[in-house]
């Protein structure tokens, strides 16, 4: 930057500010802190070469890989000759009537073209409303069902979900860290407490106070199904799992059906309302066919050393119904089962009498849960919690399901 | 005292120097950290050499390397500073035995410095004359959230408070390298403090590079053969990739055997250097192993 007279300084300054608004509205997490330290990068990175200046941005700028191609992108656009810009809104512009053309745009691109030029993109939306209006002339039986069920929770629905969850025992739901608290009951002598009580009374008597390991939580992973089969079940999941993420930290969710979305981020949304709008929008493969083992194979490839850490629970939401092999389901369930603490399994179908554990899926993946149970109905997340703080184990050990068929 | 790098060619040669071969990205980075003395935060699968760039750095900078290795339950006790109770305890008795207590210059005795036991993030602190420390805290997705906010506060201000003390501050800041291998997210507020880096498997120029840098014993031919091959491995969809580690550790291995090239049995037999699952043993074993030995020796052939 040494080089370069005031007036260009200012100019580049300006220009890094607007990058900055363009990376926020494209959904990454710039705050004004931020840019102060990008301009600083800069000035002390220089701007000889553009590898340098991307690199020097990047390392603000990004502070998670998922990151980087929105950065990416945003960066190849944003930073390149005005005249090119012009270009680029116009095709921007003329794309917006030629789905084909928006099809074949790279991953991010959408995003970051829609932060780069807020107006146009304001401009852009009333056509797409009415290729709405069309589409919605032709749901499907498939997609009515899937509206139905995200009907809205009343606020005495939320706060009595609420209730029962803080109420709600998982199994094994408490591990002790290897973290000490002080305790008043003898456990582990502290020796710093010990010490600076017995200075108070002038070192004439040792007064012993104590800690223990604390206990904590472990995370919780949720895997839940969304395909066609378990339809009017994804409401109250999806509630639960929101619910679940206010009233206790480290939850992961995830929803799977032919493909695997994690939601954790859309969850968080404190309405949930709008959480479920989001994950809605997250997802697209609602109400579809199901391929668990595929679905499995890219958590346990991708996400299970990053959320299954300090002993996690695993929550499976799946009636089991499967149409990859056996095989393959088989081989991700043990990897599943070998990298966790536990595995419950929720399934819908045995609420009937007579459930047998007859369907091959089912059968492939029983010897690799802890506990299987049972949902009797599943209209309130109340009955969710039931089912899984339910005592007596010998009644959820999936040997029995096993043996009996 | 070592001046510290004033360009990002300086910066990578400065790796390069201590042997590790870093792309521009990475030096970019490393540059900036040291100049913006800001921590530098390094995210990336195991075995791709976060690590190594601390150590490496200590080493060309000629500056000490502290080390705090993360883990579950980690405390200011084990992180910070611990009063050595047993010693103080004697003081005391000490001065029983006297007679005289005066509780008032008991407590300013016991608690001087003298009884002050430094762990790493107060050693940190201390410059000596060769200049401020590379502090390398490793792991750190293994220590508990709490620590993490306990460690946040470290790094914005470079002091420590002992409340019997004083409060100790950095003369100049350490040079601090955070790693993770991402078993958990690390909370926003603190990567904001850092540069953030990702570190990817390095492509096949680089990683031959590296080899050749870090096993000379090895044949040109195997050298070539390996890293194509664990390039390939890389893109099978495995559990657990072989890292760059991995990939040093069969070439030394390899080297040992006196192999000049790679055969399906070599490759077979020393599998295990490599994949660290059965599952993938069991799917790369054998026939797919042979199958990708012989893309390997084709590329190769093609080449030359």
């Amino acid at each position: 930057m040494s080089a370069a007279t005031p007036d260009t300084a200012g100019k580049l300054v300006e220009n890094i500010v607007h990058f900055a608004r363009v990376l926020r509205r494209a959904g990454l997490p710039v705050g004004p802190a931020s840019v102060i330290d990008a301009v600083r990068a800069v000035e002390v990175a220089g701007v000889a070469t553009r590898g340098d200046f991307y690199w020097a941005l990047h390392s603000i700028f990004v502070t998670r890989r998922e990151h980087r191609a929105i950065f990416d992108e945003a960066f190849r656009l944003f930073w390149r000759p005005r005249r090119n810009l012009e270009q680029l809104l116009s095709n921007f512009l003329e794309r917006g009537d030629d789905p084909e053309a928006a099809e074949a745009e790279r991953p991010a691109a959408a995003r970051v073209a829609a932060a780069m030029f807020p107006e146009v993109a304001m401009q852009r939306e009333p056509t797409i409303r009415e290729q709405e209006i069309e589409t919605r002339l032709l749901v499907s039986e498939e997609e009515r069902l899937q509206r139905r069920d995200f009907a809205q929770m009343s606020a005495a629905e939320i706060a009595e979900a609420k209730r029962r969850i803080d109420a709600m025992r998982l199994p094994e739901d408490r591990v002790r860290s290897r973290r000490l608290v002080a305790t008043s009951t003898p456990g582990k002598i502290d020796p710093r407490r010990t010490f600076r009580a017995s200075l108070r009374t002038g070192a004439r008597m040792i007064l012993l106070r104590h800690r223990r390991k604390a206990e904590m939580n472990p995370p919780i992973v949720i895997l839940a199904d969304i395909s066609g089969s378990m339809g009017e079940y994804s409401r109250i999941f999806l509630h639960f799992m929101h619910a679940l993420g206010e009233r206790r930290r480290r939850v992961h969710s995830f929803l799977f059906g032919t493909r695997l979305t994690n939601v954790t981020r859309q969850l968080r949304l404190k309405d949930p309302d709008e959480a479920l709008a989001a994950c809605s929008d997250a997802v697209v493969d609602w109400s579809g066919g199901t391929r668990i083992a595929t679905a499995l194979h890219t958590f346990n490839r991708l996400w299970s050393r990053r959320v299954l850490g300090q002993g996690a629970i695993v929550l499976l939401f799946t009636d089991g119904l499967e149409r990859d092999t056996d095989e393959d389901l088989a081989r991700e369930m043990d990897r599943l089962h070998r990298s966790c603490r536990r595995v419950i399994w929720l399934n819908p179908l045995l609420r009937y009498e007579g459930f047998e554990a007859k369907a091959r899926g089912i059968r492939a993946m029983l010897p690799y849960v802890d506990e299987f149970r049972p949902v009797h109905s599943l209209a309130a997340i109340a009955d969710l919690c039931d089912a899984l703080s339910e005592r007596g184990s010998a009644a959820a050990d999936p040997r029995r399901w096993l043996a009996a068929a | 005292m070592k001046p510290l790098p004033a360009s990002i060619d300086e910066a990578l040669q400065l790796l390069r120097g201590g042997g590790y071969v870093p792309d521009r990205s990475l030096a970019t980075v490393l540059f900036l950290s040291l100049k913006m003395h800001r921590p530098l935060f390094l995210e990336g699968e195991a075995g791709v050499g976060k690590t190594e760039i601390a150590k490496v750095l200590a080493d060309r900078l000629d500056r000490r390397l502290i080390r705090l290795q993360c883990y579950e339950g980690l405390d200011v006790a084990n992180a910070v500073y611990e009063w050595n109770f047993a010693a103080q305890m004697i003081e005391i008795r000490a001065a029983e035995a006297t007679g005289v207590i005066d509780r008032e210059r008991l407590v300013e005795d016991v608690f001087t410095e003298r009884f002050l036991i430094k762990r790493p993030l107060l050693q940190a602190l201390e410059t000596d004359e060769r200049g401020a420390p590379v502090l390398l805290i490793d792991e750190l997705d293994r220590a508990d959230e709490a620590f993490e906010a306990y460690l946040l506060e470290v790094l914005a201000d470079n002091q420590v408070t002992v409340p019997e003390l004083e409060t100790f501050r950095a003369k100049s800041p350490p040079i601090v390298v955070v790693t993770t291998n991402r078993t958990r997210e690390i909370h926003d507020a603190l990567k904001r403090r850092c540069l953030y880096h990702w570190i990817d498997y390095p492509d096949a120029v680089r990683e031959l590079e590296i080899v050749r840098t870090k096993v000379p014993a090895a044949s040109e031919r195997l050298s070539r053969e390996i890293v194509g091959f664990v390039q390939r491995l890389r893109a099978e969809e495995l559990f657990k990739n072989p890292g760059v580690a991995e990939t040093l550790d069969w070439a030394t291995a390899l080297t040992e055997l006196d192999r000049v090239a790679l055969d399906p049995e070599t490759v077979s037999d020393t599998l295990g250097v490599l994949l660290k699952y059965q599952d993938d043993v069991a799917r790369i074993e054998g026939n797919r192993a042979a199958a990708l030995l012989d893309d390997v020796k084709a590329d190769l052939n093609a080449v030359e």
